[in-house]
């Protein structure tokens, strides 16, 4: 197991954090969903060990299935295709490589002694229609 | 100043209006026009050149305007409207209903109607001809409950509706009056070759023969009476195709000029004698001379669509070479196919025992082609017909254009750039070299150009010289064609593919170290997996693969729009026991499943919340089903009819075969998604040649198709191989889907795989049929080593803990459902509700739970 990594995304964190899972839970340039303060949210984790925390909902096709997609990289971007029509999406941004003006929310993430935690919204994503 | 919108009238809605209102709507001309369209048949414009497809293929796949209307809103379609009358004074026209359209501008596209010589009994049941889908399906309904047919003409449409009745099941014959089939494109020994042909198939022909009268029987046509011949020719379907006439009887009472010989007089610009009215097709007749192509008519709607435009079009004559398959044999003319140019010399290749006859007809100075026939292998027509037509001069050995060596097709023809490439849509060779060229929105490989300026779109004869041209271009720019699958990998599948086997890698980060860069993404990682999972066949939810799957393969269901799954298992044949339809019924029941019987004779549950995807296939499990692979690149069916065990017709047992060979290829990962047919009979029930590999049964074992499939493209299976026996059938599926496995694109069916390779069919064939590669032993062993090592990959991951993990909804949360996914009701079954935006879970559901994911 590698050392607890500090997701990509650093931001003040002013509400609390919710310990959701064990990291070796999260595959390796795969994601998992979780339920966080009521939200859907996608957990992912790349091939170099960071962890990150995006909304579960792609706003493209309105379903909630973003941590089924496909890890990989863009040139250094590490991002997640939609499992739905391939919209890729940066993973520390959340922002959609296809199209900038869309964009998924982004949680604070946090891994600690081999846990991991997410926090509040960072960037807010689009829900509904784009 | 006012700004009126005009009105245009297009009486017509076959292959020509259809194609003339496209070209309205492409060049603008519908910003000033209004545009009505009036078709007299009950379906829009379909293509009639395939109409023999009709069986097979079904109305559907023929339409031209699958939609029904035109995206353009000015454009206005009326089907199944005849028009009765044209005033050319009031300058409006008549419909059958009394509604009057007034029109600033008339088009009529009328087209031709088939000749039906007016021999006794020519009008009775049992009578037809062939010229539309309607008259299809009434030739279908009597051949139904007949045994013999005859079709009276052995031109190019009376060979083709021969076809169409041995299809059927028919005992077909043709009589014709001249000596030689296809008399106008062939001279006598091309017909000869072709009456060859023919006869193998087991038609009989009659040529030389008049009909003198249609024998009556209970009221209905029982057989045809020959002159000079004493015996009858039985016959309960008689198919009259005896030439066509053209439609102009509209003109005619309007008072426009006609031909001596018929069809609307024109001039250069399509115009009648009345300057508001055009004619185009086979109504018109330019310079007093009626075409009987597709292809002239398409030229026209062209020419009127640029009149109209005031631009400078005329049509000024057509090129009048054809290339078809009859019945599976090749036959093509062109240019000055009957040497009639004075002083002008033939050249003739024959070869009787495979059946191929090919004539060039060259100027009495030996430098260049004017015309030539190819019966038994046209495949140099796509060279020599440009060749002709541009008056090229001939190399210094004209012969090795028709030698049977491959020479041939490698002469490297430098054909001028106002050659006539594609004559179905009259695109030249500079235009498909601009189309690479350009600066803007260059065009990157062929297929390109095809979709851009239609070379190449319609027949097709054309496709591998447009290829060469597009290649010959980059290669003289010194560019080479960019075949990196991704940023990842500078390489095609099919070369990674051949990395991935001879360096032995089981695992993606092996083969990106080794071959790549980066870390992979949507498009090379299932590539990959789909590589590993074809050599090995190993579990595709393996800790090594699982992250490399696309979503459907990750749980082994399909993802529908909400984020359900369905659920599909394996019914080999369409084949289920009660007990098993029960089964499947409770499962849907208890678990409030949408569902529905597919298209490929399965049964497919929608709705599933993927956490209940285990506990679902475990009663299937336990029932007896396995995975479908309905969600993977791989073997989803082979479907069949119920063949000689039940049927009256099948001549061998299609469900039987249709088991075994889904379940020798179940599992199977391949470049695309893979489907199989097998049908008893010629009737083809089971719709074989939509298929990647299609089975038909003869009376002597099973003919082979390869190549078809459904989908945007949709594709007909050619004929692969002849009467096989069940193990030489099975021998030449293994080599043909491994040799696809191996060498086809990502993402690339099976018929453009097939067009793709160098040579097509042909190549497929000598590789598979002939092993010219000597690959046909490796490419069965490694059917054989898929086949020994097939296992249910539902099984497997219910009998693994850790696979069965990663079914939760929520990895802190994992019994609660995801609640996007909700559903409304329609015909008392489930259907997906519309989301709005993610969802905010009730304050009671649990969350921020312990580590360790409990509840």
């Amino acid at each position: 197991m590698s050392s607890p990594q500090v997701g990509a995304v650093a931001a003040d964190v002013t509400g609390e954090m919710v310990a959701v899972c064990r990291v070796e839970q999260v595959p390796v340039e795969g994601g998992v969903a979780a339920l966080v303060g009521g939200r859907a949210i996608a957990i992912f984790r790349t091939f170099d060990g960071n962890v990150h925390a995006t909304s579960n909902y792609d706003p493209w096709s309105h379903a909630s299935v973003m941590s089924r997609g496909i890890v990989g990289s863009r040139g250094d971007v590490p991002y997640v295709a939609s499992p739905m029509h391939k919209q890729a999406f940066d993973l520390r941004s959340g922002t959609c490589l296809d199209d900038e003006t869309v964009r998924l929310a982004v949680h604070d993430v946090r891994v600690v002694d081999g846990v991991v935690w997410v926090g509040e919204e960072v960037t807010a994503g689009q829900g509904g229609c784009v | 100043m006012t700004h009126l919108r005009k009105h245009l009238v297009v009486v017509g809605h076959g292959m020509v209006g259809h194609r003339f209102v496209q070209a309205a709507i492409e060049r603008g001309l519908t910003e000033t026009h209004d545009i009505t369209v009036i078709g007299e048949e009950r379906l829009p414009a379909y293509d009639r050149v395939a109409l023999t497809s009709f069986f097979e293929v079904g109305a559907d796949a023929l339409s031209l305007l699958p939609e029904g209307s035109y995206d353009d809103p000015r454009v206005r379609l009326l089907t199944g409207i005849e028009v009765t009358d044209l005033d050319t004074t009031a300058r409006s026209v008549t419909l059958a209903g009394g509604e009057v359209l007034a029109y600033d501008v008339c088009v009529l596209a009328t087209g031709a109607a088939p000749f039906v010589p007016p021999v006794p009994g020519h009008d009775l049941p049992g009578c037809f001809v062939y010229r539309t889908i309607d008259d299809l399906e009434a030739i279908r309904e009597a051949a139904a409950t007949a045994k013999v047919g005859a079709v009276i003409g052995g031109g190019l449409l009376g060979l083709e509706a021969a076809n169409a009745l041995a299809q059927l099941g028919l005992e077909t014959h043709v009589v014709e009056m001249a000596p030689r089939l296809m008399a106008v494109q062939v001279d006598d020994a091309g017909g000869a070759m072709l009456r060859r042909h023919i006869e193998k198939l087991g038609l009989t022909i009659h040529a030389g023969a008049m009909t003198k009268g249609v024998v009556e029987a209970d009221g209905r046509a029982a057989g045809l009476t020959l002159a000079d011949r004493d015996e009858p020719v039985p016959a309960e379907v008689v198919v009259f195709s005896a030439g066509i006439r053209p439609r102009d009887a509209l003109a005619r009472t309007a008072g426009l000029e006609v031909a001596e010989r018929g069809g609307v007089l024109v001039d250069e610009q399509c115009r009648t004698s009345d300057p508001h009215v055009y004619a185009i097709g086979e109504c018109a007749a330019p310079a007093g001379k009626m075409y009987g192509l597709v292809a002239p008519g398409y030229a026209m709607a062209e020419v009127v669509a640029d009149a109209l435009l005031a631009g400078p079009g005329t049509f000024t004559g057509a090129d009048m070479s054809t290339k078809l398959k009859l019945m599976g044999v090749d036959v093509a003319s062109f240019g000055d196919a009957f040497a009639t140019t004075p002083d002008s010399l033939e050249l003739t290749y024959s070869d009787a025992v495979t059946g191929v006859y090919k004539k060039l007809v060259i100027s009495d100075d030996g430098t260049r082609l004017l015309g030539g026939i190819l019966v038994g292998d046209a495949s140099a027509y796509g060279i020599l017909r440009p060749m002709a037509a541009s008056g090229l001069p001939l190399p210094a050995n004209p012969e090795e254009l028709i030698l049977p060596a491959s020479s041939g097709s490698s002469v490297d023809v430098g054909l001028p750039d106002e050659a006539v490439i594609c004559s179905c849509n009259n695109v030249t060779k500079a235009e498909i070299t601009d189309r690479v060229a350009r600066d803007d929105d260059p065009c990157a490989d062929a297929a390109c150009v095809t979709a851009c300026s239609k070379a190449g779109a319609t027949c097709g004869s054309c496709k591998p010289l447009v290829k060469k041209i597009v290649e010959d271009w980059f290669t003289s720019v010194g560019r080479t064609v960019d075949t990196s699958m991704c940023e990842h990998f500078a390489m095609t599948r099919a070369e990674l593919y051949d990395l991935v086997a001879v360096h032995g890698h089981t695992r993606f980060d092996d083969v990106v170290a080794a071959h790549g860069r980066g870390r992979g993404c949507e498009i090379c990682k299932p590539a990959i997996a789909s590589i590993l999972a074809s050599l090995l066949n190993h579990h595709v939810l393996d800790d090594d693969a699982f992250a490399l799957q696309d979503t459907n393969d990750r749980y082994l269901a399909n993802i529908q729009k909400n984020g359900s799954y369905s659920v599909v298992p394996r019914i080999p044949g369409g084949e289920v026991t009660p007990e098993g339809l029960i089964v499947i019924g409770e499962v849907a029941r208890d678990y409030g499943l949408y569902t529905k019987i597919t298209g490929g004779q399965r049964i497919d549950l929608f709705g599933a919340r993927m956490e209940d995807l285990p506990a679902i296939w475990t009663r299937l499990v336990d029932a007896g089903f396995e995975s479908g692979h309905a969600y993977g690149k791989s073997l989803r069916t082979v479907k069949s009819c119920v063949g000689s065990t039940w049927c009256r017709f099948g001549v061998q047992d299609s469900t039987s075969m249709a088991i075994a060979l889904e379940l020798r290829y179940r599992g199977l990962r391949s470049p695309h998604k893979l489907k199989g047919g097998v049908s008893g009979c010629a009737r083809e029930c089971a719709e074989a040649r939509g298929k990647d590999f299609g089975v038909i049964a003869t009376e002597k074992g099973w003919n082979l198709y390869v190549g078809g499939n459904g989908g945007a493209v949709p594709a007909h299976a050619q004929l692969l191989a002849s009467d096989l026996d069940d193990e030489t059938l099975v021998r030449y599926v293994d080599r043909f889907l491994m040799y696809y496995i191996r060498t086809a694109d990502r993402l690339q069916r099976t018929s453009t795989w097939v067009d793709s390779l160098d040579g097509g069919l042909e190549r497929v064939r000598e590789v598979v049929v002939d092993d010219v590669l000597s690959l046909g032993s490796e490419l069965e062993a490694a059917m054989a080593r898929h086949v020994g090592t097939y296992f249910d990959e539902w099984r497997a991951t219910l009998e693994d803990p850790a696979k069965l993990a990663r079914f939760t909804s929520f990895v802190n949360a994992p019994d609660v459902p995801d609640p996007h996914i909700t559903f409304d009701t329609q015909r008392d079954q489930i259907v997906p509700a519309t989301s709005t935006g993610p969802v905010l879970v009730a304050a009671s559901i649990p969350v921020g739970a312990p580590v360790g994911g409990a509840r």
